[in-house]
């Protein structure tokens, strides 16, 4: 398309036992985007996104990250090109300290780990940079406390800070703000806001408030397929997108007056 | 300093000061034991690091303790007596079987990995007990004891003792440095949430495997001293069973320190002697007991010395 395309994915496809929860996407991320994925329930957005991080492997198309396809390529290695996600359902290492489990983030940026002798937890190229991110996130307080035991907000956090230690490229926050409450969310809301620009992010998210606050282009999941994707505007006021999901969702949402249809929106199916 | 911290200077000050002693109360008896002790420790230590560390149960460990004796044997029965030569081989052939061993375990997990590292301990022990040259099931007489020039004569029963000891403080400190540095951190990332260790960009597998390797290469060290120490190594001592005790010294002691697994393996060696005494059936007492400790002592003696209950 054109070199602004970060990643890029082309009929994508994706079966469980018969069912498609990745049907024929073909979608580009454009550079320092926000690109926010929504769709009902079992849509296949975590599916999706286990597909670009490596998590999964497709069954058929394509995924490519700065020109590269990176389709089968294993999980391990994409965060080297600068790739990081956070999960849906909060994935620390529990028996570790939040400083220990950031800096293991920055330690596997850090050039290999067969490094047997000199002590991680002293080791200020680690601890530094950890100690940073989780200023960043407001957790420096727990920063010696063991991971496990602290609240679903605070997990929260410490997910966020272990995506943004290494500065990656393309971050992909699989609903960053679920289970949180509306303070939590709002919090996370600024953070990202704070983000925006520095670095591509894909974002799948239920909270409307945080897709219309955040998004600079949406897309639709709806089974598996695209149904959509556009401006914010544009896919507000879609009818597909009305009535395939957005319907109910957007009553909650205060509609922004002559928000009529200055975007455009592609419909693939 | 902790209970924990004492028990642990304790332990090594007795041990430190057991040639002497059995020297005054002229008891060979209590060398003999405290030798195997310290040879034994040695290995439950090394399989800590995978099991403990790395939560990779691996239930063929007594295979290194095998190949490292069968490393001084082999050689000693064609007359080479070099106690560097034996080491090396020791060490390299166990770092060799890990490495190929591993490869194929760690593609499995939970209890498939415990049935194929017990599938390739089998396999070697059964190895072994085919090659009739070597005396098959009836095992193998070593005539001497490794030589390591004129400074240290293994044929003293003190200097052995004192050599497995030596081993077993420099093994113990190698593996704290291990487990604190960036290497030890990985692997206990991979033993708490191995999906996120990947998705931080850690090819894990290898890691793993890397960690297995030096076990196995520790455990066959520790193998080379007990074919010194016995004087004759059999099949029978990389038997499955004996892997299996090595996992109870391991658990009874506690998998989350690195001295957790020498308290266990007094305490076994302890209870073994002082049961195997006192009744022919034992075992089932003792069986009975070690199974009580895995359920209801989550993290073996350590953990009670500390009063942590990690994990
Ligand atoms: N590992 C799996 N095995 C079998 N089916 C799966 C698996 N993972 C997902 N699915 C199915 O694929 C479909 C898409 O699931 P996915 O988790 O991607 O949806 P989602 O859009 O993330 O939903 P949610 O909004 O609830 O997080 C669902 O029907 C789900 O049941
Ligand atoms: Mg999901």
């Amino acid at each position: 398309m054109n070199s602004d395309v970060l990643l890029s994915i082309s009929d994508l496809y994706k079966a469980f036992g018969g069912v498609a929860a990745t049907n024929q996407v073909t979608l580009d991320i454009l550079d320092r985007e926000v690109h926010a994925i929504i769709g009902p329930n079992g849509a296949g957005k975590t599916t999706l996104v286990s597909q670009l991080t490596g998590v999964l492997m497709p069954d058929a198309g394509q995924i490519t990250f700065k020109g590269n396809d990176i389709t089968y390529m294993p999980a391990h290695r994409r965060p080297h090109l600068g790739m990081a996600r956070s999960f849906q359902i909060t994935s620390i290492i529990h028996d570790m300290t939040v400083l220990e489990n950031v800096a293991l983030a920055i330690q596997a940026k850090a050039g290999h780990s067969y490094r047997f002798w000199r002590s991680a937890d002293s080791d200020q190229n680690l601890t530094g940079p950890a100690m940073e991110a989780l200023r960043g996130v407001g957790l420096e307080a727990q920063a010696m406390q063991i991971a496990g035991p602290l609240s679903h907000g605070e997990h929260r956090q410490l997910e966020m800070a272990m995506v943004m230690a290494t500065a990656p490229v393309l971050v992909l926050l699989d609903e960053p703000t679920a289970g949180m409450g509306q303070e939590d969310s709002t919090r996370m809301i600024a953070a990202l806001q704070v983000l925006k620009g520095s670095c591509t992010i894909i974002l799948v998210e239920h909270d409307m408030d945080a897709v219309f606050a955040l998004a600079d282009r949406i897309t639709v999941l709806v089974e598996g397929r695209v149904i959509a994707t556009g401006k914010p505007d544009a896919i507000r006021s879609d009818e597909t997108v009305r009535q395939a999901y957005l319907g109910e969702e957007l009553e909650a949402v205060t509609d922004v007056p002559g928000s009529g249809s200055s975007g455009t929106v592609r419909h693939v199916c | 300093m902790t209970l924990r911290g004492w028990v642990t200077c304790a332990v090594i000050v007795v041990l430190a000061l057991v040639p002497p002693i059995v020297s005054l109360v002229d008891n060979a008896f209590i060398l003999d034991m405290a030798t195997r002790f310290v040879i034994l420790a040695i290995a439950a230590v090394s399989l800590n690091l995978i099991l403990g560390y790395g939560r990779m149960i691996s239930f063929g460990h007594a295979a290194y303790l095998g190949i490292g004796a069968y490393a001084v044997g082999i050689p000693a029965y064609y007359e080479v007596y070099n106690g560097y030569l034996h080491i090396l081989i020791a060490m390299s052939v166990s770092a060799v079987f890990a490495l190929v061993t591993g490869i194929v375990c760690l593609r499995t997990r939970g209890v498939n990995f415990i049935m194929i590292t017990m599938a390739f301990a089998q396999m070697v022990f059964f190895a072994f007990v085919s090659i009739e040259e070597y005396g098959g099931d009836d095992g193998l007489v070593i005539e001497m004891r490794s030589e390591f020039g004129s400074l240290i004569d293994l044929e003293n029963a003190s200097v052995l003792y004192y050599v497995c000891f030596v081993s077993l403080l420099l093994i113990l400190y190698l593996i704290r440095r291990i487990v604190r540095s960036r290497f030890g951190m990985v692997i206990q990332g991979a033993r708490g949430n191995e999906p996120r260790m990947q998705s931080l960009g850690f090819d894990t597998f290898r890691y793993k495997l890397a960690c297995y390797v030096i076990a196995g290469t520790i455990c066959g060290y520790a193998g080379a001293l007990l074919g010194n120490f016995t004087n004759f190594i059999s099949p029978e001592m990389m038997d499955w069973t004996r892997s299996g005790e090595l996992i109870f010294m391991v658990v009874l002691g506690g998998t989350g320190s690195v001295f957790g697994p020498v308290l266990g393996t007094s305490v076994f060696l302890f209870l073994e002697e002082i049961l195997s005494g006192l009744w022919l059936y034992w075992q089932l007492v003792f069986g009975v007991f070690l199974i009580l400790v895995v359920l209801f002592a989550k993290g073996g003696i350590d953990s009670w010395l500390s009063g942590r209950r990690t994990h």
